[in-house]
């Protein structure tokens, strides 16, 4: 990166000493602002945030109404309550999916988590045979198209009388959360600094107890965004469970879609639920965000 | 460098002694004895990770290539009704799913391609444009700047499918809420997923809005990333802000770049749910992707196509095998 960046303040025209007061008086600072540039400013990231806000806000404010209130949106501040809710959470089978998904993605993340890291760190470290193509397979794997392994996968599952268990959607997800979690482990690995594993080995310890000793403990954070991650991913997958799960196995995102089935759409009950589902993940999202993309990005960049 | 000495006691411990002098003309055998002694430890390593990749990737893979070569279909594959098994009467048809496919005699994919690419191409292209354009908004002192960037993130934190379902009874033609404001400024009421084009257009607005918040997120660390004394150096030798954008931030973005396309563009290619939820079952095929296409193959009732649907996914695994390549070897001659 120094070298790119090295290159593009050189690109920069060189003007003449003499002229450079000229030329500083006339070019307008990054830290100056006219007052018109200011408005220009939050006008733009105000209809940005409006936009990117506005639908889930739409969700929230129809889910409060009536259950016919997305018929008649004008209706819903007359006839504000929680009746959606109560429906969704007493009466439909919403818990269960609920319940299924935290299971499944639950499951995913920590299989995931745990088989991937010391891979991660692996490829971080040492230089072995095999260690190109394992990152080059990392990142090929997360381009499988899931056409390719569906029918397969599911075949896999009837053999092994997995289909439609829980055991058997989280060994599916595997193939999207293993790969990706190495890669993002890989990333948050190699921006731990190696004395740690020098000093490690200076005290005796082996490859692995450094890594379970000293560097597990630091890339808390690290391993902290990849679980949440993949926790995501498998939170909101649609197709392997729309066809390897049936009720009363499926998970929300295929569960939540018969409330919107085209003959008879209970929109009601499918916002009071899309609320419920979204709140928690929305929570330690923000809480988590300003981490979500060093990992990511430092994989492929040093890769 | 520092592999090679952590590699050392394993070496030291492992192969004593006359391991030196057998160093001349050591048959395969030994060299593969000794490459195992100095990096089995790393192997070890990697082992649950490869051995995860391998039973539940690469021998589905294996099998849907296998699959791909055949005949199968719903009426021919191998099942079980109830406790009669019935084996598996598909043949072994060679190239001729690829040749079908390929010359474009299935009428779907070379239509379905050139939607896929474009969709590809669309949606990257403005969501790279829309996130940068965020992050350098963002990216200078602002009041509320805290409240603009968690609002700019949110479409992020909730999942997708939320999302999809949201536009959808946006974009509802009866009672949703862009026909109501539309009336009401006095336009006609439009039937938002109605045609193809319509849906097409649809489908991209709801991709990017689900996708900028990554872009601007990453391309926020990469912004903060370039050493301030870049511009301040540029702006003493009088760069305009346009001169700097492209000669500082644009080559100082470029690692950051490099990698969000082309980890979008690999997940845009294979984006799935939001094409499948938006849509659902009003759609004629027009907006199908390759990817959807493939799955409405395997799974769409009537006449499931095993075969068709492993080809297909075979060809797009190609695609982005040999995108990824090109782009990496590429961005090498480019350094």
């Amino acid at each position: 990166m120094s070298t790119t960046t090295e290159r593009g303040s050189a690109a920069v025209p060189v003007v003449p000493r003499a002229a450079r007061g000229a030329a500083r008086r006339r070019v307008r600072g990054r830290a100056e602002r006219s007052t018109g540039a200011s408005i220009a400013l939050h006008a733009t990231l105000l209809v940005a945030s409006a936009i990117a806000v506005f639908p889930v806000l739409w969700i929230l404010f129809i889910s409060l109404g009536p259950s016919t209130a997305w018929q008649q949106p004008n209706e819903v501040l007359h006839h504000l309550g929680l009746g959606n809710y109560r429906f969704v959470l007493l009466h439909s089978h919403f818990p269960r999916w609920f319940l299924n998904s935290v299971i499944v993605a639950a499951a995913t993340t920590v299989l995931g988590v745990l088989v991937s890291a010391s891979a991660g760190y692996a490829v971080s470290r040492m230089r072995f045979p095999g260690h190109r193509p394992l990152m080059w397979t990392f990142l090929v794997t997360q381009m499988f198209p899931m056409a390719v392994l569906i029918v397969p996968l599911y075949n896999l599952l009837v053999q092994l009388d997995l289909l439609d268990t829980y055991i058997g959607l989280v060994l599916v997800y595997c193939t999207i959360s293993v790969p990706f979690c190495a890669w993002m482990l890989k990333g948050y690995f190699d921006t731990i600094p190696r004395e740690i594993d020098e000093a490690g080995r200076v005290d005796g310890l082996t490859p692995f107890g450094t890594f379970w000793r000293l560097v597990m403990p630091l890339a808390k954070p690290g391993l902290a965004v990849t679980a949440f991650f993949s926790f995501l991913t498998a939170w909101g997958e649609v197709a392997y469970s729309n066809q390897f799960m049936r009720d009363p196995h499926t998970t929300l995102a295929v569960g939540i879609r018969t409330f919107a089935a085209d003959q008879r759409a209970d929109w009601g009950s499918m916002t009071a639920a899309s609320v419920v589902i979204a709140i928690p993940a929305a929570i330690v999202f923000m809480l988590v965000q300003k981490h979500l993309v060093t990992g990511l990005t430092a994989g492929g960049t040093k890769g | 460098m520092t592999t090679a000495t952590m590699d050392e006691p394993a070496r030291d411990a492992k192969a004593p002694g006359p391991r030196g002098s057998q160093r001349r003309g050591t048959t395969p055998l030994q060299s593969l004895r000794r490459s195992w002694d100095k990096h089995w430890y790393a192997w070890a390593m990697v082992a649950p990770v490869v051995i995860v990749i391998a039973v539940l990737v690469l021998y589905p893979l294996c099998y849907g290539l296998y699959l791909s070569f055949t005949n199968a279909n719903e009426r021919n594959v191998a099942q079980n009704i109830g406790p009669i098994h019935i084996g598996a009467t598909y043949d072994f048809v060679g190239l001729h799913n690829y040749w079908q496919i390929l010359s474009g005699r299935d009428g779907d994919f070379y239509p379905r391609l050139e939607w896929t690419v474009i969709w590809t191409v669309s949606c990257v292209a403005l969501t790279y444009a829309i996130g940068l354009a965020m992050a350098m908004l963002l990216n200078r002192p602002v009041r509320f700047r805290l409240f603009y960037r968690l609002a700019l993130i949110l479409p992020w934190a909730v999942p997708a499918f939320i999302g999809v379902f949201a536009w959808r009874l946006m974009f509802n033609s009866q009672y949703g809420v862009f026909n109501d404001i539309i009336t009401k400024v006095g336009l006609p009421a439009q039937d938002w997923l109605g045609t193809p084009f319509a849906q097409k257009i649809a489908v991209i607005l709801v991709n990017i809005w689900c996708g900028v918040p990554f872009m601007m997120v990453a391309l926020l660390g990469g912004l903060q990333a370039i050493p301030n004394e870049l511009y301040e150096a540029a702006e003493m030798d009088g760069a305009t802000p346009l001169q700097r954008f492209f000669n500082v931030t644009v080559p100082g973005l470029r690692p950051v770049t490099n990698t969000v396309i082309l980890l979008s563009t690999v997940w845009t290619f294979n984006m799935f749910p939001i094409i499948y939820l938006l849509l659902g079952n009003n759609t004629t095929g027009d907006t199908d992707i390759l990817v959807t296409h493939a799955y409405e193959m395997a799974f769409s009732g009537g006449a499931a196509d095993y075969a068709g649907s492993a080809t297909y996914g075979i060809v797009i695994l190609m695609i982005l095998v040999a995108f990824s390549t090109f782009y990496r070897r590429q961005l090498k001659t480019q350094d």
